[in-house]
């Protein structure tokens, strides 16, 4: 077996090894966006790779997101496996008709004839003060798309494994980063590397509630559930990380263990992802259930500057651990 | 002069046109249904274009495409059957009119205007890094010429340096708006300079030209590597599709360009040259008489996909 001893590593380098490790193990994989290159990334996470691999491999794009999205697209129907870095979720409403019309579109629509194996990383999030047109939390946008992969990175171990799982796929994927995590130390193995992508992970075992959450989420749910235990609660945190196609099953063995659920994110509440985990429940395990399943999302504004402000757009952990006791001993 | 290049030529115009007047006739019965857009008069370009490239070069298309696909030798059944919605269509019924594809020699059959231009680039660009000696070749309208997908990709094929040759077929219509109340610049020609690359004007009304100016555009394109415009002025004969009542133009500029009409220009031609006989043009249209019979046939003949298929090719895993 591999080697199992934990080395410590920012997300950002995760992302990068993982970056490096596509491109050195397939001479189809490219990476192209903005700034990708000379610049080092718009958040480093491919600084040096250029200097590594060339700027055949490391493509620095115009500020055309609609058309390199496209050219990603193309040149994945045409035999290359390429990375398309979109530098927020918020610049990639520009490439959605790409991806929707296009990527997730193709295969069906040409009767099976025409799959699209190209891999789109865009930033997400809060947490950089960065207002309401660097901010977002869009998964649900995505989530919603019938022919997407949706994945979504909240932790270093995906960070360093998804990318490599994304490129074995035939079909279009969708990857969620946050870049308020690229600072972030973690400990993984140091043989860490490609990651199912098919299913959602329980990070941590609990009997009393389930906290369901993805992305930026994650953590912040460990922490609550690490504090809940000190008050006596054991909150099992299940990280969906596929957001499409959605491993139900996972979700209702975890309702149907713990009784209760609590389901947060980052995105805004109305039609969002949580609404959807909810719905499902209600459909599958509602007879597994003690208590109403209950929602923290992010308040329905566009993210504002100050700091004090954004922190008050989405939920914290004081927020998780609050909704959680209320649930528990209401 | 030598016979059959011409009565080829002469041939695939002669199928497309019988093929879409085919097609009316059968929207007009609902055997076709959802969107049809007519290519009749225009088939000059198609056909003119696909003489120059190559089986394995990739081909993108609009939504007005059924000249196209019938240029690049798919099977008029297929697309008849398409038409029709049956799972013996080209794109298994599921695309209709607007989606043809077929996997090496037609990829759509695209409906978002100008969203097939930045993937051409892409495969341009994948034909490049694969050391292929394939081009990549986009139609696309005048209408596409407006959107800001046109620029994005004329930009990023020039300064990728992609071996990919935009056909624009210039029908001064954007469905119902002209072309003076769509661009600033009415000469089309003059946006390929802007992005540095090499650019030409065919009458597109005439199939020889457009051949003579296409086998030109391709071989530079292949020979450099580079992107090239290639503008086609054309007119459609008919609406922009069966809904559209054609108010936005005059009966008689319609009548005055059909005295261009491609086929005539071009059996005309033969026939005072005495490349061709009277007898041979009959030949011709029984021929693609049949054909389109036989197409029409074998759509009658199709099956419709089992509901319970809805959902296969969602995923490659389906």
């Amino acid at each position: 077996m591999g080697d199992k001893t934990g080395i410590l590593i920012t997300y950002r380098e995760a992302l990068k090894q993982a970056l490096r490790e596509a491109l050195l193990s397939d001479d189809r994989v490219f990476l192209v966006g903005e700034d990708v290159g000379r610049y080092g990334g718009a958040f480093a996470v491919s600084k040096g790779l250029l200097q590594e691999f060339g700027p055949e491999r490391i493509m620095d794009a115009p500020l055309s997101e609609s058309g390199f999205t496209g050219a990603g697209i193309g040149a994945a129907l045409a035999g290359m496996r390429p990375i398309v870095e979109v530098m927020t979720v918020n610049f990639s409403l520009l490439a959605m008709d790409q991806i929707v019309n296009n990527a997730a579109t193709l295969l069906h629509m040409s009767g099976g004839q025409l799959n699209v194996p190209v891999v789109i990383r865009m930033g997400c999030g809060i947490g950089r003060q960065l207002a309401a047109q660097h901010s977002h939390s869009w998964e649900p946008l995505y989530a919603h798309i019938p022919g997407l992969i949706v994945l979504s990175v909240g932790t270093h171990e995906d960070a360093r494994g998804m990318l490599l799982s994304a490129l074995k796929s035939p079909d279009p994927v969708v990857i969620f980063e946050y870049t308020y995590m690229l600072n972030l130390e973690k400990e993984i193995p140091a043989d860490a590397g490609a990651v199912d992508i098919t299913r959602a992970k329980v990070r941590r075992e609990g009997r009393n509630i389930s906290i369901i959450t993805y992305g930026a989420g994650v953590y912040k749910a460990l922490d609550a559930a690490a504090e809940l235990a000190a008050a006596g609660i054991e909150a099992e945190v299940l990280d969906l990380r596929v957001l499409r196609p959605l491993d139900e099953a996972s979700v209702v063995a975890s309702v149907a263990k713990t009784h209760r659920a609590l389901v947060v994110e980052e995105a805004w509440r109305s039609g969002g992802f949580a609404a959807e985990i909810s719905a499902r429940i209600m459909e599958k395990a509602f007879y597994e259930l003690d208590a109403p399943v209950q929602r923290l999302c992010g308040v329905e504004a566009p993210i504002p500057y100050p700091k004090h402000l954004e922190d008050a757009s989405v939920p914290q952990i004081a927020d998780i651990v609050n909704a959680v006791k209320k649930m528990i001993r209401p | 002069m030598e016979k059959s290049p011409y009565l080829h030529l002469l041939y695939q115009m002669l199928l497309i046109r019988r093929f879409e007047e085919k097609c009316a006739e059968m929207y007009a019965k609902t055997n076709i249904r959802g969107f049809l857009h007519l290519y009749i008069g225009e088939e000059a370009v198609a056909v003119g274009v696909t003489q120059a490239l190559a089986g394995d070069d990739y081909v993108l298309a609009t939504y007005r495409e059924h000249g196209h696909a019938l240029a690049r030798g798919m099977d008029a059944g297929a697309i008849m059957a398409e038409m029709y919605g049956k799972q013996e269509g080209c794109s298994r019924g599921r695309g209709g009119s607007m989606h043809l594809f077929d996997g090496k020699k037609l990829y759509g059959g695209n409906a978002i205007v100008a969203g097939h231009l930045s993937m051409a680039v892409g495969m341009a660009l994948a034909a490049k890094k694969q050391k292929q000696n394939r081009i990549a070749c986009c139609f696309f309208g005048e209408g596409a010429a407006a959107e800001g997908e046109f620029h994005e990709a004329m930009n990023l094929a020039a300064l990728w340096q992609v071996p990919v040759l935009f056909v624009c077929e210039n029908n001064y219509y954007a469905m119902g708006t002209a072309l003076r109340f769509s661009h600033a610049v009415q000469e089309l020609e003059k946006k390929g300079p802007a992005y540095g690359i090499e650019t030409a004007v065919a009458d597109g009304m005439d199939v020889l030209a457009v051949e003579r100016a296409a086998r030109e555009a391709v071989e530079k394109v292949r020979a450099r590597g580079k992107p090239y415009f290639l503008v086609c002025n054309t007119y459609r004969f008919r609406a922009h599709s069966m809904f559209d009542a054609e108010l936005y133009r005059n009966k008689s500029e319609v009548e005055e360009w059909k005295k261009r009409d491609p086929i005539p220009r071009l059996s005309d031609f033969l026939l005072i040259k005495k490349v061709i006989t009277e007898q041979d043009v009959q030949d011709l249209e029984n021929r693609v008489a049949a054909e389109v019979q036989k197409a029409v046939d074998f759509a009658e003949g199709g099956t419709w996909e089992p509901v319970e298929q809805l959902t296969k090719f969602v995923y490659s895993s389906d």
